[in-house]
């Protein structure tokens, strides 16, 4: 297990550093510079601007000094806010939009396996199509449309809950975390239908079953272990893009949270920013999808079987 | 069946579910009763500010955080633009219009108790001048004397730019022409004091960013000191009880809330949760006119958009090219069908009545005229047109003015204009390196004066970007308007530079913008004018209003 892990964080260099690189030429070979504005900008102020965030080096130097400052854990100063560093800016985005995507995982796993179960209990018989096309209208439903017309029906007329804001007024979190999580929740419904069907059929369930356990303890202790499993692989991957996919959750409900920062850098040419918050992410998937391969390997007995057979 | 359990604990689930959602009402809690309550304002205020370092920031949310911050030699009536004192209790101009001697109040003090002095505003001026710290409003400094100079590295000496201290309290100021605006630009974040001691504190003067800006470093003069900036959550500031005129400041505090969505800033007002709003949906702007009038607030702005055309393609280095185009747009049925915010067709570049000063408009909507014109030019009913491009920044409001203006030229003209829309920063690099053919653009005039939209057109202009020059034009601008100190006879020569400039037509003028925030019944104090100045320290709120139903 050691040897698995370590091999596949060693992998995990060469990809950053694609990942770095790749970002770092393309975001400069984009026209217009961070310093560019409507109102034209004068020629010797754009030279001290240059000069005070080392534009003005040559691209390959600029490249090693920002290597360099990577190694020792500096993202630089934004330009777009020139009080603040990158990393204070990811530290004051992360616990946010971290915390916005953990509800909304938590909804999407609630709503989505429960409603999978649910169908996959009585495939093609009206308890599977209801959850199933629900399922179905939430992946077709995008965030943009979702969002607006949960504050619409619970914020503006019900008057229920906040139309906007994290941590402010009671409730604010939840309209943000269920417009977010929905999209997933739909996702992991048919995941662990789909799971869940293919488990109850298996042998396993059917000895389970004559030796007479309750049909509960059949569909809770052994079928959900095993049907489950195609949902664990999901998680690691889904955690991280609901990290780095929160931009329009946090727009519509003004979340200051990294999503924002994400596109914004961009639209900007805050080059450090977008380095910076790309670099970060990469990380996070990489970390994320080793820790959903590990709780894989750890839940499902095959794998566990075939890692340790290749020691 | 077992199956009924586990239906039931489903059921349960997701009941409980829905329970939790709906318990965790906020019960009708909201800003503006509170704020109300306590004297707050909830400002929407657009983007989240860069900085908070007056020589620094360029952009408008900043411009509203920094005049509740701090306080220039002499602020502007929000009601009519006339200067009123400040800082400065009163101020003398020379007969020549070049010299002013400003006196300041003797009881006007920092919020850490220091008494702001003539040392500070000089001071102050140098540090906007350092070229290191790339201040891009530099240049409102430059009426005065041998300023420009200095910010551009060409002298080294301060002594030789006309900012003198005669006193504790007097303050001279020496400028290259008589600069009838300059009591205009005193106002302008640039120009504002910063407290010495604490930007020494903290950092170079020159250096960008330093800390100098967060709360509880923050040193300031005005009517309201910072207490809390969170960043894209809101900057809070409280009453400085220390300022000069404390007794007149009605309010306790104010929340700038950064929204950049217009629509999510349309829903919190309607949930209560802002007095007064950055903008609002386009598409709202009616609903409101018809249901709720009293809430919606809009009034002419200082600013225009219009077409650049570039000059140097054969094609349109033909005037009577750029005049058919411009006559072929009906710019009222652009305002009153797709706009529809209350915009004015324009017809001049100037936007009319700017402190006095109206262009006669030299030409109109005339699709006949405009098609002899082109037929003229040697493209009858727009037969051999040279393929012409459209640019325009992404965005849903600039496409469909682009969509308008296609077909009119294309029913009116017979020419087949293709669109091409840019994300902002490539459209700005395509615009300044010359690389369009008609591209859209706005200006928004940095003071109340024709100057501030006339003078970018002069030769070379950075924000010219058209290619189009006139040796007449560049001598109305630069010679003889600044040595001009009568008003009436500054803005004779203004109106014949506009002239030429719209006989020429390097640009077509569309509307004039139109500034629309939603605004709620408690705030009271709100004057309407063109350069949608507030001076919070007038603003007042009303509890009893509190309740008055939103949606």
């Amino acid at each position: 297990m050691f040897r698995f892990i370590s091999s596949r964080l060693l992998q995990a260099i060469p990809v950053l550093l694609v990942v770095i690189t790749a970002t770092f030429f393309l975001v400069r070979a984009a026209p217009g510079g961070p310093f560019s504005a409507e109102k034209a900008v004068p020629p010797e102020v754009i030279k001290a601007l240059e000069a005070q965030y080392k534009l003005d080096q040559p691209v390959w130097q600029q490249y090693l000094s920002y290597l360099n400052d990577l190694v020792h854990g500096e993202f630089g100063p934004s330009f777009r806010y020139p009080g603040r560093t990158v990393n204070e800016l990811i530290v004051g985005g992360l616990p946010i939009t971290a915390e916005l995507a953990l509800y909304a995982m938590l909804v999407a796993i609630i709503i989505g396996v429960s409603a999978g179960v649910f169908s996959a209990l009585k495939p093609n018989t009206p308890q599977d199509y209801l959850p199933m096309s629900a399922a179905m209208i939430g992946i077709c439903m995008p965030s943009f449309l979702m969002g607006p017309l949960l504050v619409l029906i619970f914020g503006i007329w019900l008057e229920w809950l906040p139309v906007s804001g994290w941590g402010d007024l009671p409730g604010d979190k939840i309209l943000p975390a269920i417009t977010l999580g929905s999209g997933y929740a739909a996702f992991l419904a048919r995941l662990s239908r789909g799971g869940m069907l293919e488990v109850m059929s298996q042998d396993y369930i059917r000895t389970a079953r004559a030796k007479g356990l309750p049909e509960w303890v059949v569909v809770l202790k052994h079928g959900l272990r095993g049907g489950l499993i195609p949902v664990v692989a999901f998680l690691g991957p889904a955690f991280a893009g609901l990290l780095s996919g929160s931009f329009v959750v946090e727009t519509i409900f003004q979340i200051p949270g990294l999503g924002r920062f994400y596109v914004q850098a961009a639209f900007n040419r805050d080059y450090t920013m977008i380095l910076g918050t790309t670099v970060f992410f990469a990380t996070l998937i990489i970390l994320f999808n080793l820790l959903s391969d590990i709780i894989a390997v750890w839940i499902n007995p095959k794998l566990r079987h075939q890692i340790q057979g290749g020691r | 069946m077992h199956n009924k359990k586990i239906l039931r604990s489903t059921t349960t689930l997701i009941t409980g579910l829905l329970i939790f959602l709906l318990v965790g009402c906020s019960g009708g809690e909201n800003n503006v009763t509170t704020g109300n309550q306590d004297g707050i304002l909830h400002w929407g205020n657009g983007t989240d500010p860069q900085e908070l370092d007056p020589h620094i920031v360029t952009g408008i949310p900043e411009h509203h955080i920094l005049t509740a911050l701090l306080e220039g030699l002499v602020a502007k009536d929000p009601a009519t633009l006339e200067p009123i004192p400040a800082v400065a209790q009163q101020w003398n101009i020379s007969n020549d219009g070049k010299t002013y001697t400003f006196q300041l109040r003797r009881n006007a003090v920092w919020s850490n108790g220091d008494p702001v002095t003539a040392h500070d505003f000089a001071w102050s001026w140098w540090r906007a001048l350092q070229p290191a710290l790339g201040n891009q409003y530099a240049y409102m400094l430059f009426p005065i004397k041998n300023s420009e100079a200095y910010a551009k590295g060409e002298i080294d000496d301060f002594s030789q730019v006309g900012v003198k201290v005669l006193g504790d309290y007097t303050l001279k100021v020496e400028l290259t022409n008589a600069t009838p605006y300059f009591l205009q630009l005193l106002d302008h974040y640039s120009m504002f004091p910063v407290h010495r001691a604490t930007i020494e504190k903290f950092g170079n003067p020159d250096e960008r960013g330093s800390l100098w800006t967060r709360p509880g470093n923050f040193v300031g003069n005005g009517p309201f000191v910072l207490k809390e900036w969170k960043l894209f959550k809101r900057v809070n500031v409280a009453k400085n009880p220390q300022y000069w005129d404390a007794d007149k400041v009605k309010l306790n505090g104010i929340s700038f809330h950064p929204i950049e969505n217009v629509t999510t800033e349309e829903r919190m007002f309607r949930s209560g949760q802002l007095h007064h709003t950055a903008s609002i949906p386009i598409d709202k702007v009616a609903i409101y006119k018809k249901d709720k009038p009293h809430q919606l607030y809009t009034h002419s702005y200082l600013g225009n958009y219009f077409y650049r055309i570039n000059t140097q393609l054969p094609h349109l280095n033909d005037k009577r090219v750029r005049q058919a185009l411009a006559m072929s747009i009906d710019s009222k049925q652009i305002t009153e069908q797709v706009t529809k915010g209350g915009e004015v067709p324009a017809y001049t570049f100037t936007p009319p009545d700017t402190l006095g000063y109206s262009a006669k408009p030299s030409f109109e909507f005339n699709p006949e005229k405009a098609w002899q014109l082109l037929a003229e030019a040697g493209y009858p009913n727009g037969k051999d047109f040279p393929v012409t491009e459209l640019l325009y920044n992404t965005s849903e409001g600039h496409r469909k003015i682009a969509v308008a203006i296609q077909q009119m030229w294309n029913k009116y003209l017979g020419v087949n204009i293709i669109l091409n829309n840019q994300d902002w920063k490539v459209y700005l690099d395509s615009v300044n390196n010359s690389d369009y053919t008609i591209a859209r653009a706005g200006w928004i005039g940095d003071y109340v004066d024709p100057n501030t939209f006339l003078n970018m057109w002069v030769k070379d202009g950075g924000n010219n970007r058209t290619g189009w020059s006139n040796s007449r034009y560049d001598e109305l601008i630069l010679k003889l308007a600044p040595k001009t100190i009568d008003r009436n006879e500054r803005y004779k020569l203004m109106a014949e530079a506009e002239a030429i400039l719209l006989e020429d037509m390097p640009i077509i003028p569309i509307y004039i913008y139109n500034s629309k925030s939603l605004v709620h019944p408690s705030l009271k104090g709100l004057k309407p004018n063109i350069l949608n100045y507030s001076l919070y320290k007038n603003l007042s709120l009303d509890p009893s209003l509190s309740g008055v139903k939103l949606n």
